[in-house]
Parts: structure tokens; C-alpha cells; sequence
């Protein structure tokens, strides 16, 4: 898209208010079809079980604050960067630090896992103003260029590509191998801070989040803005699509996780609380969907009720910012990543809740003879 | 490159957003109706008007945001943090006690938003006038940053000592009691703006951001004119459709969440156990019953699991039709591979999948045949996109369907494993496994002093209730 300046006939003013109806259209249309809410949609839906989710485990060794982690396909390695410059690769089951790789920059922001399921696992990493896609049988490549530091990177389908995210304002598809630049997304117009792709059928798509605000879906193979959604009142710090791909979650600097739809093209709920001050820097799906996990800069992880929109459970813990939060592949545990230079995994034991409600049902139809639909509330 | 960690100049946005947020809440705290009671509280020989204990602030938020005291004495201890709330007892430790421990509102002329940032200049006075105060007695970090400072801004040095007598002979004039005060609440500013070493520095943000990069008024304007149009001749579709979509599919998934359901044998994480990843691995001799189940919940899911993908294929070599998923991986990897490889594999494709009389010819309309054929004359990544739709919804429409109905699935899904279930009981000399049809009143009996002790109230008053 050609950014040309003033047009004839165009003027600053005139600029400002052609946008400003054009996005008063563009509200009206989408309230046109929506003919319901979500929480009234999910009244239906039976109440969550009380939630016991608690940290049973915490990664002690990186020596400043954790930036990025991220899980690994096995669903037990975990890999984290760190403001003290290392990456470690932990087996988070057995607490064993695998493997310590040193960078020579601090701010290691993000990191990720390649989708290998071979012996060699390939770690990404991209550090601040230096990117390197980092090998660890010690073969260091820079792939990724941008003109400021890089905020977030993820693999596409394979380890060939890597869909980076930026504070210059851009995202850019790169080719692993040759380090060239396939596509590049302009339209956001302040640091991109997050991205996510699409878990769909054709797996052509993502969403970013940024500083102007603003989450935007994108088409990877022309580079185009598919869609925009523009209602968080700052930073939007994270993205992540639902499972199904037919919605995504943000996280900002509001205190608020949103919750969009892709097929109504709108904001269909708001995570959050007068209690909940303090930004939202990261959030995850439970396998399911039906969970959110937002971490928060007051310390704490909100676990939000995705249908009602009402908070599950709150995790307490961390002694710092949580920077990052997510779910291990398989869905059995949460890890979470904490300036305060930890990693802890935190699990549910709810489960036995559900045995308490069997019984008791089976208990009543063999007392009374009575089919009882017993569903209690906490 | 140097990259600064804190705010300089201006205001740091996010910051400022906390800060207001916080001071709505002191504000609300000090309403002279629904805000807190306040005492005078002792410390040593004089009094000070206008304190509350830590039990009374942990009380009022409890009742003013209904929630927790578990995390109202969290967020009341963001408030110390922050410096809107300090202690009086142990000033130097910024921490919320539950208990009757006397704290105090800081003055707003202290908060640190209305001071930002704090001044060096301002810090040299402090540690200044601490100085002769204390006869030299300073703690170890602060003699050092005052040593540090004095070279620093050498050049200002007599007027900070100046400011200093200064400021310590006016505070002589006032009465013991405000002069405490007011040095207590510098002090808690101090403690926050200038942490002493090992103490979290909670105005530490990270990156600075955004990056003041210019943002053309042109430019915006454009972007969200060009996105309004486009937005405004989508398709959409109608809310209510829409959302129940999310919880049908929350619903189908429910128990594949361990999170929300459990998981079979049991959680690795809880049980040490690693059964469940073992029964789950990529390649397994038998799968899991919710496994095969999966595989039947969309055609993604069937595709994205190994041997899902194998059982598929085996299934349309007997329907002579595996060309298709042959033509759909290779096309995949053409999709996600490397750059350099594109080329030969193009080639490769339709050499063995679209060329007449190929090996494994594939079925494609004539239209989308053309447009291909055109296109692999100038090779690119996305060149087979067409074909490779066109052969996936094929096989997701036919195949796939009949697939699910077929022997092939249900016999898989017949000898499918059901794992049996382990519980790590909380008496680990109980360990017990789980049997169909227990006895209802001798199990219920077990399982509710196994759970009731992790349950707690609601499930044993409900259990209890019928022994």
C-alpha cells in the first residue's frame, strides 16, 4: 500500500474525519448481526467446577528476569530466555537444566520451539537487535533483520520459516535457511509486541498485537490486513488464538484480556475486575478453550471462565511480573515465566472434585430411587 | 547499544495508567463515609493521628472489591509497595502485615507520579540532610551513592548542602510529631525511588516503548481508512451463530482438557507417573480411546496426528484414492519447506501427481489443472495452493466421512485403550486403583476422607449429609 502524504483536495482535517466515520460505519455494521452476548449465550453452559490449580514446581537458575519461555512438543522441556543473556532448556519434569546456551546481548525476548520431532531439537532465538536462530549443536545463524528489536517470533508449520514480530512496527516471513525476507506486514502503526498464527485448516493466517492498540489478522501469503480490531485502551502485550481458530485473546496494558470473534468481526467479551489493577502482559487457552491463563504485572495469574466471563481462580506466587504464560502442549500443565527469575509449572487437581459428585449421585439414585440431576456450585 | 530501563523525561504511559488506578483506590480508602475508620496510633512516646493497622486495610478491600483476603493482602500490598501506604513500625521494610501493625497514607505530595521522575538533585539533599542528621552514620549503599553523587554533580555540591541546612532548620521549627511524619514519608519515597541493593525496583518497566518512531498523521489516517473499507464489505456472520460455536466446541473438548477434566491413567505432574506421555506418544502399538474419539472431531485433527494420518492413508490405499493424500503432503512440504528446494519439488509434483499419465494422477477440476499448470512454469512457494485446497476439502468432504463410518475406525476405536485410572491418595500407604461398580456407601465413604481433606467444606457437608 502506497503511504503517500495529502492527496489533492485532501487535508490533515479532512483525513481525520473521513476515518474517524468510516470506523463509525464500520461499528454500526458489525452491530447490525449481533444479536446476542456471549455470557448470555453460555448461561446454559454448566458452571465451572471450583478450580484447584496450584504451582508445584519452580525452575531456579537463570539469574535475572525471564522473559520468554515456551514449551517443547514432548510436553516436558521447556526453553527460557533471560535478561542475564542465557537461554536454558530445562526437562521441567525432573527440575534437570539440559542445556545453557550464553548469548552476547541481554534482552532476550523471545524464544520458541521448532516443531521438529526428530533428535535435533532446534531451538529460535532472537535477541535484541541481533537475531540469531540458534542451533544448539553450536551452529549460530542470523536470520531474522528488522531495524529495531525484535518482540516476538514464532515457526510456521515447519522449522524452514520464522514469522517475527517487531518494534519498528512490522512483522516479516523469513526463510530459515536463507535468512531472506518473503513477506513483510505493514499496518500497525506503533512496536508490534506479540503475534500468533492461525490453527486452522489452511494455515494461512495471524494475528498480531501492539502498541498502537490495535490487533490485526493477516494473510501470510499476500501480506494484506484481513482484519482489525481496534477497543483495548493501551498496549496490547499478547495474542493468542482459541483453539479452533475461529477467535483470538488479547492481553494489555488496560488490565483487560479481550475475547474476539473472527467470523462476527467483533469483541464479543471483556476479562475484568475492579480488584485487577495492574496490566496484563501475557495469556493462554486451556487445551479446550474453556480457560484463559493471563498473567499480570501485579505478580498474579487470573484464570478466566473463556464463556461466562467470570474469573475461575487466582494464582498466586510469583514475586515479580509474570512475563509470560503458557499452556504445555498436551494441556496437563501451566508454565509461567516471572522476572522475578523463575519458571514455575502449576497444574489442576480438580479432578477429584468430580469423583465427590459421582458418588454422591449414585448415592442418592440408590437411596431414593430418583434419577437427581445434582449439580452443586461452589 | 545501551537500552534504558527507566523512563526518562516524561511520563512512562503504562506506569501512569497503575498509578491513577491505585490513587482512585487510596482516594476511595480515605472517603470520610465509606472509606476507612483511623485511629491514633503510639509509636514510642509521641502520637500519630491518622493511622489504621494492616488488618483494617486487608478488611476494607475484602468488602470493597468482594474478594479474597488471600488477595486483598496482596493488593494492599501493591499500595505499600507503591508508596501509597507505608509502614511505621519497621519503615524500612515495605510489606502489608495482616496484622496490627500501624501504617499510614503517604501525602500526595510524595506519590511518586507526582514527583516523576525523582530528581538526583533531590536525592543528594535527602542523603544530605540524612548525613547531618545521622552525623555521618548512613547505611553502606546510601554512603556509597552519596559519594557517588558528590563526584556526579560536584558542581552543584554547596548548593545541595545549602538546601539541606535548609531544609532541616525549617523542619526543627515544627512539632515532633509532624517532623516525624515527615520523615517517615520521605523516607518511604526514597525507599521506592531509589531501592536500596536486593530490593525489587518496581518501577522498573523493561523496554522503553513505544519507540518514539514518527507516526505520520497521513499514515495513520490512511491505514485506518484503506482497513475500514476493506472491513466494511466483509462477511460476517450472526453473533449467535457464531457463539455457540465456542461452546460446542469447549464442550466436545471438555474431556480431552486435563485442566478441567483430569487425564487417564493420571497427570504425570501429580502422580510422577509418566504413563499418560508413554500411552501418547506419537507412535504407539494401541491408542487411547479419547485419541481415536479425537480423530473423528474435524479432518485437522485427523491429519495432525501421526497415526491418524497413517490409519487414513491405509484406509484410502483400499479405496485406491491415496494419491490424494500423497499429492496433499507433498504439497505441504513444497508449502513449509526450504527456499531453495521449492523448484525440484514443484517439479517432482508434477511429475508424479498432475502430468498426464503420472503415477499417482489426482483428480483436480480442469479450471484449477490450468491455473496451475500456468503457474508452475514461474515455481513459487504457494503455486500448488489451488490444487492442494481443491484435493483437501475432496478428501475432507468424501474420504473422510466415510472414513469415520468405515470398519477400518471402528474396529480402531473398539481396541482402543481406556487407561485405568490411578489416584495419589493424600495417605500414601492408600494407594488404591479404580474398579467399575464399587460398593456406592464403602467407597463413597473412602473417597470422601481422601478428597474431603483437599476439598474442604463443600464436599464434605455434602457427602457427610447422607451417612
Amino acid at each position: 500500500m502506497a503511504c503517500q502524504g495529502l492527496q489533492k483536495g485532501e487535508t490533515l482535517e479532512s483525513l481525520k474525519r473521513e476515518s474517524e466515520t468510516l470506523k463509525k460505519k464500520l461499528e454500526e455494521e458489525r452491530n447490525k448481526l449481533n444479536d446476542v452476548e456471549l455470557h448470555q449465550v453460555a448461561e446454559k453452559v454448566e458452571v465451572l467446577s471450583a478450580l484447584s490449580i496450584k504451582t508445584r514446581r519452580v525452575l531456579k537458575g537463570h539469574g535475572n528476569k525471564v522473559l520468554c519461555m515456551d514449551w517443547c512438543k514432548d510436553k516436558r522441556r521447556m526453553v527460557s530466555s533471560s535478561q542475564d543473556g542465557k537461554v536454558i532448556v530445562w526437562d521441567a519434569f525432573t527440575l534437570n537444566k539440559e542445556h545453557g546456551v550464553p548469548l552476547p546481548c541481554t534482552w532476550v525476548l523471545a524464544c520458541a520451539y521448532a516443531p521438529l520431532s526428530g533428535l535435533d531439537n532446534k531451538c529460535s532465538v532472537i535477541p535484541l537487535s541481533l537475531d540469531k536462530n540458534e542451533n544448539l549443536a553450536a551452529k549460530k545463524k542470523s536470520v531474522a533483520m528488522h531495524t529495531n528489536y525484535v518482540s516476538g517470533c514464532s515457526f510456521t508449520n515447519s522449522d524452514m520459516q520464522l514469522l517475527t514480530s517487531s518494534g519498528d512496527g512490522t512483522c516479516a516471513l523469513w526463510d530459515v535457511e536463507s535468512g531472506q525476507l518473503l513477506q513483510s506486514f505493514h499496518g500497525h502503526t506503533a512496536d508490534v509486541l506479540s503475534l500468533d498464527l492461525a490453527p486452522s485448516e489452511t494455515g494461512n493466517t495471524f494475528v498480531s498485537g501492539g502498541c498502537d492498540m490495535k490487533a490485526n489478522v493477516w494473510d501470510m501469503r499476500s501480506g494484506q490486513n484481513i482484519q482489525s480490531f481496534e477497543s483495548h485502551e493501551s498496549d496490547i502485550n499478547c495474542v493468542k488464538y482459541y483453539p479452533s481458530g475461529d477467535a483470538f485473546a488479547s492481553a494489555s496494558d488496560d488490565a483487560t484480556c479481550r475475547f474476539y470473534d473472527l467470523r462476527a468481526d467483533r469483541e464479543v467479551a471483556v476479562y475484568q475486575k475492579d480488584s485487577i489493577i495492574f496490566g496484563a502482559s501475557t495469556c493462554d487457552f486451556s487445551l479446550s478453550g474453556r480457560l484463559l491463563f493471563a498473567g499480570y504485572n501485579d505478580y498474579t495469574i487470573n484464570v478466566w471462565d473463556v464463556l461466562k466471563g467470570t474469573r475461575a481462580t487466582i494464582l498466586f506466587g510469583h514475586e515479580n511480573r509474570v512475563s509470560r504464560v503458557r499452556v504445555s502442549p498436551d494441556g496437563t500443565a501451566l508454565g509461567s515465566a516471572s522476572w522475578d527469575s523463575t519458571l514455575r509449572v502449576s497444574w489442576s487437581f480438580s479432578t477429584g472434585s468430580n469423583y465427590i459428585f459421582r458418588f454422591i449421585k449414585l448415592l442418592f439414585w440408590v437411596n431414593s430411587r430418583l434419577v437427581l440431576e445434582f449439580t452443586v456450585a461452589f | 547499544m545501551t537500552i534504558n530501563t527507566l523512563a526518562k523525561g516524561g511520563c512512562h504511559r503504562e506506569q501512569m495508567a497503575c498509578f491513577r488506578k491505585m490513587e482512585k483506590v487510596i482516594v476511595a480508602m480515605q472517603d470520610p463515609d465509606m472509606g476507612m475508620k483511623m485511629r491514633n496510633q503510639r509509636l514510642l512516646i509521641t502520637v500519630i493521628p491518622h493511622a489504621m493497622t494492616g488488618h483494617d486495610i486487608i478488611t476494607w478491600l475484602t468488602h470493597k472489591y468482594r474478594i479474597s483476603e488471600e488477595e486483598a493482602l496482596h493488593l494492599g500490598n501493591m499500595l505499600v509497595k507503591y508508596g501509597y501506604i507505608y509502614p511505621l513500625k519497621e519503615p524500612r521494610c515495605l510489606v502489608l502485615r495482616p496484622d496490627e501493625s500501624p501504617y499510614r497514607f503517604q501525602t500526595p505530595y510524595f506519590w511518586t507520579s507526582t514527583r516523576w521522575p525523582a530528581s538526583e538533585l533531590d536525592y543528594a539533599i535527602y542523603l544530605a540532610k540524612k548525613n547531618i542528621r545521622k552525623q555521618g552514620e548512613l547505611m553502606e549503599y546510601e554512603k556509597e551513592r552519596y559519594s557517588l553523587l558528590h563526584k556526579r554533580i560536584n558542581h552543584t555540591w554547596d548548593f545541595v548542602v545549602m538546601q539541606a541546612r535548609e531544609q532541616l532548620r525549617s523542619s526543627k521549627q515544627r512539632r515532633k510529631a509532624d517532623r516525624i511524619v515527615l520523615e517517615c514519608q520521605e523516607q518511604a519515597y526514597w525507599l521506592i525511588n531509589r531501592p536500596p541493593p536486593g530490593v525489587n525496583n518496581v518501577l522498573d518497566t523493561g523496554l522503553e516503548r513505544p519507540n518514539n518512531f514518527s507516526c505520520r498523521v497521513t499514515l495513520v489516517s490512511n491505514f485506518i481508512i484503506e482497513a475500514c473499507r476493506k472491513a466494511l464489505g466483509r462477511n460476517r456472520v450472526k453473533s449467535s451463530i457464531c457463539l455457540e460455536g465456542f461452546l460446542k466446541y469447549s464442550e466436545q473438548y471438555l474431556n480431552h482438557d486435563p485442566i478441567m477434566q483430569g487425564c487417564l491413567p493420571s497427570n504425570p505432574w501429580i502422580s510422577d507417573d509418566t504413563a499418560h506421555w508413554t500411552m501418547n506418544a506419537e507412535i504407539v502399538p494401541v491408542p487411547t480411546r479419547l485419541r481415536v474419539e479425537r480423530w473423528s472431531f474435524s479432518f485437522t485433527e485427523l491429519l495432525n496426528d501421526a497415526m491418524g494420518r497413517k490409519e487414513f492413508m491405509t484406509y484410502l490405499e483400499k479405496e485406491f484414492s491415496a494419491e490424494n493424500l500423497y499429492f496433499w503432503q507433498a504439497c505441504e512440504d513444497i508449502r513449509h519447506g526450504e527456499n531453495s528446494k521449492i523448484v525440484e519439488k514443484v517439479e517432482d509434483v508434477y511429475k508424479n501427481f498432475l502430468a498426464p499419465g503420472a503415477a499417482r494422477w489426482v483428480n483436480i477440476d480442469s479450471k484449477t489443472m490450468d491455473k496451475t499448470l500456468e503457474g508452475i512454469k514461474r515455481p513459487h512457494r504457494f503455486v500448488m495452493d489451488d490444487a492442494q485446497m481443491h484435493i483437501y476439502f475432496l478428501m475432507k468432504k468424501d474420504s473422510y466421512p466415510r472414513y469415520l463410518k468405515s470398519d477400518l475406525y471402528k474396529n480402531m476405536l473398539a481396541k482402543a485403550i481406556v487407561p485405568q485410572e490411578t489416584k495419589k491418595s493424600v495417605f500414601p500407604f492408600m494407594r488404591r486403583q479404580r474398579h467399575s461398580s464399587p460398593s456406592p456407601a464403602q467407597t463413597a465413604t473412602q473417597a470422601a476422607e481422601e478428597e474431603g481433606l483437599a476439598k474442604g467444606a463443600g464436599a464434605n457437608s455434602a457427602a457427610g449429609s447422607h451417612f
